[in-house]
């Protein structure tokens, strides 16, 4: 039984369909790096994984326990955060939500656990501070711990080093990397950054108004997709779906 | 001078005798309260606008009431909800953007009323009263009303005061936790549409965006945690009005205008003390 099944998706806007026929699933403790260009319908695709877009075609199916609202979900940052005056830990804290319900107040499990993300990622000494005050790669190690918050089993990260420097970078790559195998959450990111998703990854989803390839990492630099997008030359014509 | 102080703090007293004044204080403190805590909600999420364009709505709802002889809260609250709820769905999907959205909408509102009681009664100072405000617009029912919009809007921000943060931080990733942000902002545009309807004739059409707007820039000045900026815009607001609404009585001045005076004051203030309290910090 997989986390997440997309079973024969298609999602668009208004009857333009924006991505088709996507068949994957995310098993327990993967690490799956969707990439694809501008507009290739991978923001789209988070957002029905997310359940805030409905598909057109096909079923999203949760299981081994994961519900639709416990993906731990790092979002772009808006515009609005920039000077938005909260302090670390309320954001932190924000991530219990989903396990409240319509209960009003957080207890004391919920506090014992923001702290313990906000230590696990090395921002404990930052739980006072504004968040708007936070350098890029602060913010992004504050929200992942917002993320960790929400989640025991899946995060989903929607370009997360958009905007940071090489070594935050770098630091950022490996913060995920060893929450993914140290603490066996499976990782699915959206990104445009293709060495280090073929590094990292355990697998490649790579969209393009459809499923370009869908498989392991290995496999993905073998095929004819991974290939050419690797190199960086003339785009793949006509490469078809491949299954792992 | 011990004479002077006495002679003025029995003036101050003497405020109270008048029901009016009572009733003005009641509404007008409890509407500041109210419009301080969504205000914060609002300006954080950039609908700043949304008071002003509500409140030019409700302008020509009392127009046209006055003009059909009906109760004036009874047309404008229902009106100025649908002003609210639209203008948020505006914002959300629509060809026509969301600030251009506001201004069609309050300036068509504005002629609208203007043509209405042009038609009618003529421009006289009830005109001038719904533009700037009077301190003796208030009567027993509004006094009701705001107690009750109170209460709603207390116990909104008390029992949901998590998820508001949440929805107002990162609206997406509250959705995608399981919030339905879309219940909540509309709830905060319902509020804030009574909330203006309420304290608009006496802050005034042209002036009640006020209330919401100042509080929350003025606490974010000093202020770094949602909690802090939530409590000191309450209290801000609530202050401010009561010296500006003693002012007005004291001096004669508009009351409106008075208000929004103080809160002018408290934002320099304020900006002062997180200049200082920044150049400290470094």
């Amino acid at each position: 039984m997989a986390l997440i099944r997309c079973e024969n998706v298609s999602i668009g806007y208004e009857g333009q369909t924006v991505v088709k026929d996507l068949d994957f699933s995310i098993g327990a403790g993967d690490y799956l790096c969707i990439v694809g260009e501008n507009g290739s319908g991978k923001s789209t695709l988070v957002k029905s994984l997310l359940g805030l877009k409905s598909v057109e075609k096909g079923h999203i199916i949760y299981g081994d326990g994961l519900k639709q609202n416990e993906i731990g979900y790092l979002p772009q940052q808006t515009d609005a955060q920039k000077d938005f005056p909260a302090s670390v830990y309320e954001v932190v804290l924000s991530g219990r939500l989903n396990s409240r319900g319509l209960k009003p107040f957080y207890t004391g499990a919920d506090k014992k656990a923001a702290v313990e993300k906000m230590e696990l990622l090395g921002i404990r000494d930052l739980a006072k501070q504004c968040f708007r005050d936070l350098s890029g790669g602060q913010k992004q190690r504050v929200l992942l711990a917002r993320a960790l918050c929400a989640t025991k089993t899946l995060l989903l990260l929607d370009e997360p080093v958009n905007g940071l420097d090489p070594i935050v970078t770098a630091e950022f790559y490996q913060l995920i990397r060893r929450i993914n195998r140290e603490s066996g959450i499976a990782v699915v990111m959206v990104s445009h950054d293709i060495e280090s998703a073929v590094e990292d990854a355990s697998h490649i989803l790579h969209l393009q108004e459809k499923m370009l390839f869908f498989g392991t990492a290995q496999d993905y630099r073998k095929s004819r997709v991974g290939k050419t997008f690797l190199e960086g030359t003339e785009k793949d014509a006509d490469g078809g779906a491949h299954h792992a | 001078m011990q004479t002077e102080v006495l002679i003025m703090l029995e003036n101050l007293f003497d405020m109270f005798s008048y029901p009016f004044m009572v009733r003005a204080f009641t509404v007008g403190a409890l509407v500041a309260l109210c419009s301080s805590l969504l205000g914060v909600s609002l300006v954080l999420k950039r609908y700043s606008m949304i008071g002003d364009g509500l409140s030019h709505v409700g302008f020509g709802a009392l127009a046209i009431a006055a003009a059909l002889n009906m109760a004036p809260l009874t047309v404008a609250i229902p009106v100025v909800i649908v002003a609210a709820v639209l203008l948020l769905r505006i914002r959300g999907n629509s060809r026509i953007k969301g600030d251009a959205a506001i201004a069609l909408i309050s300036t068509s509102s504005l002629a609208v009323g203007v043509m209405v009681i042009s038609m009618t009664t003529g421009m006289n100072t009830d005109v001038y009263n719904y533009m700037f405000g009077s301190i003796l617009a208030m009567s027993a029912e509004d006094v009701r009303l705001s107690v009750a919009l109170a209460v709603v809007v207390l116990v909104l921000y008390i029992f949901f005061y998590h998820k508001i943060f949440a929805i107002t931080f990162d609206e997406t990733f509250a959705q995608a936790t399981g919030v339905k942000a879309d219940l909540y902002n509309t709830l905060i545009a319902i509020l804030t549409a009574v909330t203006i309807v309420l304290g608009m004739r006496m802050m005034g059409a042209l002036l009640i965006s006020s209330l919401i707007i100042f509080p929350a820039l003025t606490s974010m000045r000093v202020c770094r945690t949602f909690k802090s900026v939530i409590i000191n815009s309450a209290v801000i607001s609530v202050v401010c009005l009561i010296i500006g609404i003693t002012v007005s009585y004291v001096w004669a001045t508009p009351a409106g205008a008075s208000v929004v005076m103080a809160n002018i004051a408290a934002l320099l203030l304020y900006a002062l003390l997180g200049i200082v309290k920044n150049r400290g910090s470094r």
